[in-house]
């Protein structure tokens, strides 16, 4: 009888990948999963007679979380939508053109690329209520100074402008690829059948666009759920005047980090992370739709 | 404004009347940024477009006295260090998940992919813990630790390698070449063009981190540049403009420049990720 050898080929196979994920595994338990379900434990860290839910149900009576929570709706639901507008106009007239087009999407992808930080702090110095260039620009027209970032009736706004102004690139530049990606056959069949240009707009472009608007959607929504280094850099960690601008990062990094409140913060980070969750999964039901290439 | 050519001449006028003005938009804010690191401090309290004297004090300032320069070397060596890490570490794993074949594969993929799900922020408090316990705060691998690899890495590039055909990974393997070998000399080439994108994607992101190092960074030597940017323009008191802008200009323009350069390259990396 025949002894099989017991390094048969695909043993050793399986021991070479077993060696090549070795350290991938321990890094992605240690630094990915370990500290998710860490997060998790000391959300519920709590003094003496607390019951372990005590930071969730703080939160439900923190004013300033309330308002961290709908401001950094209010950042989604501004800065998404209109990021998205915007993208694919661009992206429609760059691809339109006969000549140039590699020069509109060099430049307007610049802001895109630059340093967030560097961005957040030219606008804030632009919005300057005293001398910056915008308010210098109204006098000249006659229109009275605004405060910009120094009310909260106009701060959240102004930020979510410059946030506007970097992602806007991005968009046009996926769009385009989504664009380019649309087979020519599908308009000239259109044009063939006397479709006028709205029309194969909405029944052809914009359909066949739908996987792309998926991704940028999805992506923008999660991002912007995240807002951070634009309101840190142009209101302060307090996320002022008066928490109008506070995002819910910025108010977690304040009361874990500045406060050392990491069990509340990490409380919220939890929440953070099911409120990403709830809605990725609702976008991608309701955006996604297949569309049969007949 | 369909997305094919528009023959007619007054529809290509109008588009590029539409997308200069739009140009404006996007490049005003960076002329009034270099306009005003020119400045002495004394003018910026009188409005001026042009500076009336063109000074380069506030770059000497910050070249010369503060750590800006290595503010600025510390990112680069801290993205150049992540990016090869990256670039390796992923394409390894995306390797063995796509073209080898071991029990529990799938479930490692699963495990992985899952990790995507869970926001940075999320981790950074634990991530804080794990610093601190081991002394890792205000140390390089403090800062990049976090970053050597990634679940949005390996899941594009095992997605690419997935399309290198079966064919010429059996006949490297018949010819007797270790899984080490096939892995560099025959998958890695193949995948160039993923990896490139990778690379863009991964160094830019970590040129720009923000939360994590401004969390993990206490002295004022070790900040990366946008750290160290924001904590200089916020501490000081009169927030002397020139100067801030000054910092940033320093910091854009070299990135500017780079992406003028590479922009081929930087524009389809990002194209790529965007479609897959």
């Amino acid at each position: 009888m025949e002894k099989k050898p017991f390094w048969t080929l695909q043993r050793k196979q399986a021991a070479v990948a077993y060696l090549f994920l070795l350290i991938p595994l321990i890094f992605f338990l240690a630094i990915r999963i370990y500290p998710a379900l860490d997060a998790f434990k000391t959300s519920f860290q709590v003094k003496g007679s607390q019951p372990f839910y005590y930071h969730y149900q703080a939160m439900l009576s923190d004013k300033v979380f309330s308002k961290a929570l709908i401001n950094t709706i209010l950042y989604v639901v501004i800065t998404v939508p209109l990021q998205m507008l915007i993208g694919l106009g661009l992206a429609l007239l760059i691809q339109s053109l006969n000549k140039g087009r590699g020069i509109y999407r060099f430049i307007y992808f610049i802001p895109y690329v630059t340093s967030a930080v560097a961005v957040s702090w030219i606008w804030r110095w632009m919005y300057f209520k005293d001398l910056g260039v915008f308010n210098e620009i109204l006098k000249f027209f006659g229109i009275p100074a605004q405060p910009f970032l120094t009310h909260p009736s106009q701060a959240l706004i102004s930020i979510a402008a410059v946030i506007i102004w970097q992602a806007v690139g991005f968009n046009m530049l996926i769009f385009l690829a989504g664009l380019e990606a649309i087979p020519k056959l599908y308009y000239e069949a259109s044009a063939i059948d006397g479709a006028n240009r709205r029309r194969t707009f909405f029944h052809i472009t914009l359909p066949l666009l739908n996987p792309t608007i998926v991704f940028l959607a999805v992506t923008g929504v999660i991002n912007s759920l995240q807002t951070f280094t634009q309101v840190l850099n142009m209101a302060g960690a307090q996320g002022g005047p008066l928490n109008s601008t506070k995002s819910l990062v910025v108010y977690i990094y304040n009361k874990a980090f500045l406060n050392f409140n990491m069990p509340y913060g990490a409380a919220m980070t939890v929440v953070l992370f099911l409120l990403i969750l709830m809605i990725t999964i609702i976008q991608i039901k309701f955006l996604s739709r297949s569309y049969e290439h007949s | 404004m369909v997305g094919t050519k528009t023959k007619s001449k007054t529809g290509q006028i109008i588009a590029h009347a539409i997308l200069m003005l739009g140009t404006i938009s996007v490049v005003f804010p960076f002329v009034w940024m270099i306009l005003t690191s020119f400045k002495p401090l004394s003018e910026i309290y009188e409005f001026s477009v042009f500076p009336k004297h063109w000074t380069l004090d506030n770059f000497k300032f910050l070249l010369e006295r503060t750590y800006f320069v290595r503010w600025f070397g510390n990112s680069v060596i801290l993205a150049v260090i992540v990016t090869i890490s990256e670039l390796f570490f992923n394409s390894l794993i995306a390797y063995a998940l796509a073209k080898m074949k071991f029990p529990g594969r799938n479930l490692i993929f699963i495990l992985i992919l899952s990790t995507l799900m869970v926001p940075t922020e999320m981790l950074v408090i634990p991530w804080y813990k794990l610093a601190s316990q081991f002394g890792w705060i205000d140390t390089y691998w403090g800062i990049i630790f976090p970053g050597l690899m990634s679940g949005f890495g390996v899941f594009l590039l095992r997605q690419f390698m997935l399309g290198i055909p079966n064919d010429l990974i059996d006949a490297a393997r018949i010819d007797g070449m270790s899984e080490f070998g096939i892995f560099w000399r025959v998958v890695l080439p193949q995948v160039k063009n993923a990896l490139s994108a990778l690379a863009v994607l991964v160094f830019l992101g970590n040129w720009n981190a923000y939360l994590w190092p401004v969390i993990a960074i206490n002295s004022d030597k070790l900040r990366t540049l946008p750290v160290g940017i924001s904590l200089f323009s916020a501490a000081d008191d009169g927030q002397q403009w020139t100067l801030i802008m000054a910092a940033s200009t320093l910091a854009v323009i070299p990135v500017i420049i780079v992406f003028f350069i590479f922009q081929r390259r930087i524009i389809e990396g990002i194209s790529i990720t965007g479609m897959k």
